[in-house]
């Protein structure tokens, strides 16, 4: 037996343990429970509900099991006389101020302390005198607070503190008078914040959104993945009646452990909305019928055969979101294909493609979501991770809270909730050059060889100290990995940042990793839904990407979860793209004003909980789940609207049983998945030697990336949305007269729109900070590139 | 200096910089509880949020830190009270020597009751204190800082005329 290997004893069976653990982990391991309210084992030990009291031998007292170190030889009874009575004996104290309301209370039937109640409490309280009660706090949309129910065992405080990274509820007072909140009234902002609800052990902490909906064991449980960012967190949909109620994570300790960020929990409320299509319509001169589903696909057949029959195909564009799953991806990409037609895209908010012959399988994260938790150096270019991927960002500070070091090259000062090592804000068109420079950094410091013509590109950047700490950094570290987020992968030079990124990355032994941006960014990839590859990365004759199908005007568009001037690079060319179509079909499961205008056909198709399908994450994972509820009305899965418009063409090999035929065939055609990032680097394309007049930068909040997150309502009264102003710095504000509130006229090209000014210090000098997705901005145009301002 | 620790004087910030001195580099909030006395004092006994959120900016504190903090501590005063904070013993040996007429001589003098402030603002009485180290002079009271011992409801009243 190891060293660090003991044998303790607990209700009379021997268990070896680790040295140093806590008991409560070796009962836990061993299926002896321990009732317990403060302790997680994500959490630090407070050990202050005291309700896991323990005999053991030797010991005067019951001893809390959460906090009691396994020793050499330790007798432990869980289950005795003594022991029983140290719970029962807490159970009172602590039912001494709980309100017995749970028969109106959203916790009932999965709480901790009415469980616990049930096994340790006393029928009849011995208690007579009056209960405290405390002010319930409106701590933002999402978490409702009824803060009498609050047992005090602090989890949702360490939560703040140790995994969100942000302390916003704290224990104020003292004794009796202990309050949970946040003392002043105030939302909550952290991105994961709807955990607490998970951790909170009574009914003090609940979802607002859930609140009084259902009674938890009227609901089923249903098995899916998350379907907004590119982790793929796994989550429970509870259902009832065929409706869903609610998510809350499902654990899988390789990718979300038992996390969920809240726009993965609170997103199906769109599932719901108002704005759900229900039936498929068509525009005939101008006004929308209902019709069934045989109309609508012969409608689109017929429009689609007009264009085959003069030859022109080139003339239909497929738009498809990312988020749409490999089935779906897959079918469009065939269906598009087989009637002659290479233009299909899912890179929404990309514009440089110029090196997408030479770009990997899939955009790769460069490693596990797991292994993030033991990286020693990160360089960060051009991401908001926190809000884009809150799960690898929750992974990143793991790591630095070991002592990885992270550093960030952005045009927008974010704010991080773990301490950034060297951080260098400049503008976008100024941030080839930063990544040149921290390449010349690298290549002097590990005396490297490189291809002239590579050390020719880099020859303006100068490195300096901050260029030179940043490549240590990563040439000091063992495990190290440059990361491109989702604001470099939509910047106008996204090649040459990848090259710069991928010979910092080479040069300096570590990984290059792309943080993508939609739950199925990689399965589009995979399955072909990008126009210079077939499924399974064979090269075709490239078709037209997003961008170009946009600028084209073509004749024809068939859009799959996409709303075009929301979603797009260019809001403006997308939606004049649309406009300006003779025939757009829409397989959407949303409808809105704008899609009324430009589309003829919409086609109802089902979200996430309705439908089977599979997504691929970031790192490669595929996962398949099945639908939780059947599709609302007469919405139908994509796949299958798809499926019967292949058989209207009498396409060949569209005649699939189920989901899973469709998947089996793409699968034998992708083969493996593995990730890999490396490539050939050739620097192309040139490197700004100073910033070039004003420049627009376009992020995505975090709650505005999809259809779905932009129509659930709570996720909509948060801070995370676009707030259709633009965001200057003092210095910008200053040159230009302008004050906070003020209403500025924005200009792109020759297109002016009236914007409100906001003062925001995060962003770079002589930029204009806007934020994607607002109806008031469409107008303007691409997200990045000239801009001007004046006051209006 | 940010902004937002505008609101605490320099007198307070130098001596929140004393305090400094005597912790380490990384553990600033050590000087919490100095912090907010100096602050307190700045603002004639009582804190305010913008006062606890300066500290919080100035020691490297999340907010609510801070607020645990002063909300923990009844030296600490988180809503407006009256300048002056007397705070009468009543535990056993002040007790047993007579505290509460002291305590009810105060009330009535004042008008108050213990935990209110006058409405000139310029007394306030905090709700019941437990031993304050001075058991041999007891009944006794302190007066913002200092120690008036071996009470009489006649001393009560000098030693408040002399108050400004
Ligand atoms: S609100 Fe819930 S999680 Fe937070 S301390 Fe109270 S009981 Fe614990
Ligand atoms: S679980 Fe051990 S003291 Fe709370
Ligand atoms: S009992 Fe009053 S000072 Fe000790």
């Amino acid at each position: 037996m190891s060293e660090d290997k003991i044998t303790i004893e607990v209700d009379g069976q021997t268990f070896s343990a680790n040295k140093g653990q806590m008991l409560i982990e070796v009962t836990d391991a061993n299926d002896i429970y321990v009732p317990r309210f403060c302790y997680h084992n994500k959490l630090t030990i407070a050990a202050n509900c005291r309700m896991c009291l323990v005999e053991v031998e030797k010991a005067p007292k019951a001893l809390p099991a959460c906090a009691t170190p396994v020793m050499e030889g330790m007798k432990v009874k869980t289950k005795s006389k003594a022991a029983i009575a140290a719970q029962k004996a807490v159970m009172e104290f602590l039912l001494i101020n709980h309100p017995l309301d749970c028969p109106i209370c959203d916790q009932g039937g999965e709480c901790e302390l009415q469980d616990l109640a049930m096994g340790y409490g006393q029928d009849v309280s011995r208690y007579q005198e009056r209960k405290r009660v405390v002010k319930d706090k409106n701590i933002g949309p999402l978490i409702q607070t009824d803060l009498t129910r609050c047992i005090h065992c602090t989890r949702c405080v360490r939560f703040g503190e140790e995994i969100a990274g942000l302390r916003e509820m704290g224990a104020t007072g003292r004794g009796e008078n202990t309050q949970i909140g946040t003392y002043i009234e105030k939302s909550v902002t952290s991105e994961m914040s709807g955990n607490v609800i998970d951790l909170c052990p009574v009914g003090a902490l609940t979802s607002k959104p859930f609140r009084y909906s259902a009674r938890t064991w009227e609901l089923v449980q249903k098995e899916a993945v998350a379907p907004h960012d590119s982790v793929g967190s796994n989550i429970h949909v509870h259902v009832k009646a065929n409706k869903v109620k609610r998510v809350v994570p499902a654990i899988n300790e390789s990718i979300n452990e038992v996390w969920l960020s809240d726009r993965d929990r609170f997103s199906y409320e769109a599932v719901n909305s108002e704005d759900r299509l229900n039936k498929p319509m068509v525009k005939d001169n101008g006004t929308w019928h209902e019709v069934d589903w045989e109309t609508a696909l012969e409608v689109v057949s017929n429009s689609l055969q007009v264009l085959i029959d003069s030859n022109d195909t080139e003339q239909i564009g497929a738009i498809a979101s990312a988020s749409s799953t490999l089935e779906e991806l897959y079918l469009l990409q065939k269906y598009i294909r087989a009637i002659g037609s290479n233009n299909i895209d899912s890179r929404l908010k990309q514009s440089d493609f110029s090196d997408q012959d030479d770009a990997p399988a899939f955009p790769y994260l460069g490693q596990s979501i797991a292994e993030f938790d033991n990286l020693q150096a990160t360089l960060l270019i051009g991401s908001n991770v926190r809000k884009e991927q809150p799960i690898i960002n929750h992974r990143l500070r793991k790591a630095v809270l070991h002592g990885a070091t992270v550093s960030v090259l952005n045009s927008v000062d974010y704010d991080f909730n773990f301490p950034v090592k060297a951080k260098t804000i400049v503008a976008p068109d100024m941030i080839p050059l930063e990544l040149a420079s921290i390449l010349k950094a690298v290549i002097e410091i590990s005396n490297r060889d490189v291809d002239t013509q590579i050390k020719q590109s880099i020859d303006k950047a100068t490195a300096d100290e901050n260029h030179k700490a940043i490549a240590a950094q990563l040439l000091d570290a063992d495990d190290a990995i440059v990361l491109l987020g989702n604001i470099a992968s939509s910047h106008p030079q996204f090649s040459l940042l990848r090259s710069l990124a991928g010979l910092i990355a080479e040069l300096s032994n570590s990984k290059l990793g792309y943080l993508s941006e939609n739950a199925n960014t990689s399965g589009a990839w995979l399955a072909g839904a990008v126009p210079h590859r077939l499924t399974g990365c064979k090269q075709t004759d490239a078709g037209m990407n997003t961008q170009e199908m946009l600028k084209a005007r073509l004749k024809a568009y068939i859009l799959m979860g996409v709303e075009p001037e929301l979603d797009c690079y260019d809001s403006r060319i997308a939606r004049e793209a649309m406009k300006n179509a003779d025939f757009v079909v829409s397989l959407t499961a949303f409808r809105s004003d704008e899609m009324n205008e430009y589309a003829d056909v919409l086609l109802p198709i089902s979200v996430f909980t309705e439908t089977s399908g599979t997504y691929i994450n970031n790192e490669g994972t595929k996962q398949s789940f099945a639908g939780a509820v059947t599709p609302l009305a007469e919405a139908r899965p994509a796949w299958k609207v798809l499926r019967v418009l292949g058989n209207y063409f009498e396409l060949e090999g569209f005649d699939y049983q189920s989901s899973t035929d469709v998947l089996d065939e793409a699968m034998k055609q992708i083969g493996s998945i593995e990730g890999d990032n490396s490539s050939s680097w050739k620097l192309s394309g040139s490197i700004n030697n100073s910033s070039n007049g004003l420049q627009r930068i376009t992020e995505t909040p975090m709650n505005m990336i999809d259809s779905i997150s932009r129509r659930a309502d709570s996720l909509q009264k948060t801070s995370d949305v676009s707030d259709g102003a633009i965001h200057i710095n003092s210095a910008l504000a200053e040159k230009n007269k302008l004050a906070n509130d003020d209403s500025a006229k924005v200009e792109q090209d020759d297109n002016s729109v009236t914007l409100k000014v906001i003062i925001d210090e995060r962003v770079a000098d002589d930029c204009v900070l806007i934020q994607s997705a607002h109806p008031e901005q469409i107008n303007l145009g691409a997200s990045f590139g000239e801009i001007r301002i004046a006051k209006s | 200096m940010t902004e937002s620790t505008q609101v605490l004087t320099e007198h307070t910030r130098s001596e929140i910089e004393e305090w400094l001195k005597k912790y380490p580099e990384d553990r600033k909030q050590s000087a919490v509880l100095a912090a907010l006395r100096a602050a307190q004092h700045q603002n004639d006994g009582y804190l305010t949020t913008e006062l606890m959120d300066a500290v919080a900016t100035y020691l490297d504190m999340p907010r609510i830190a801070v607020y645990e903090v002063a909300s923990f501590y009844s030296m600490f005063e988180t809503e407006p009270v009256g300048r002056h904070s007397i705070s009468v013993c009543t535990n056993i040996s002040c007790m047993l020597m007579g505290s509460d007429t002291i305590v009810e001589h105060l009330e009535k003098k004042l008008g108050i009751k213990t935990g209110e402030s006058t409405k000139d603002g310029k007394f306030f009485i905090k709700v019941e204190e437990e031993c304050l180290a001075a058991c041999c002079g007891g009944p006794m009271m302190m007066i913002d800082h200092k120690y008036y011992e071996n009470l009489t409801p006649e001393k009560v009243d000098e030693i408040l005329d002399e108050l400004e």
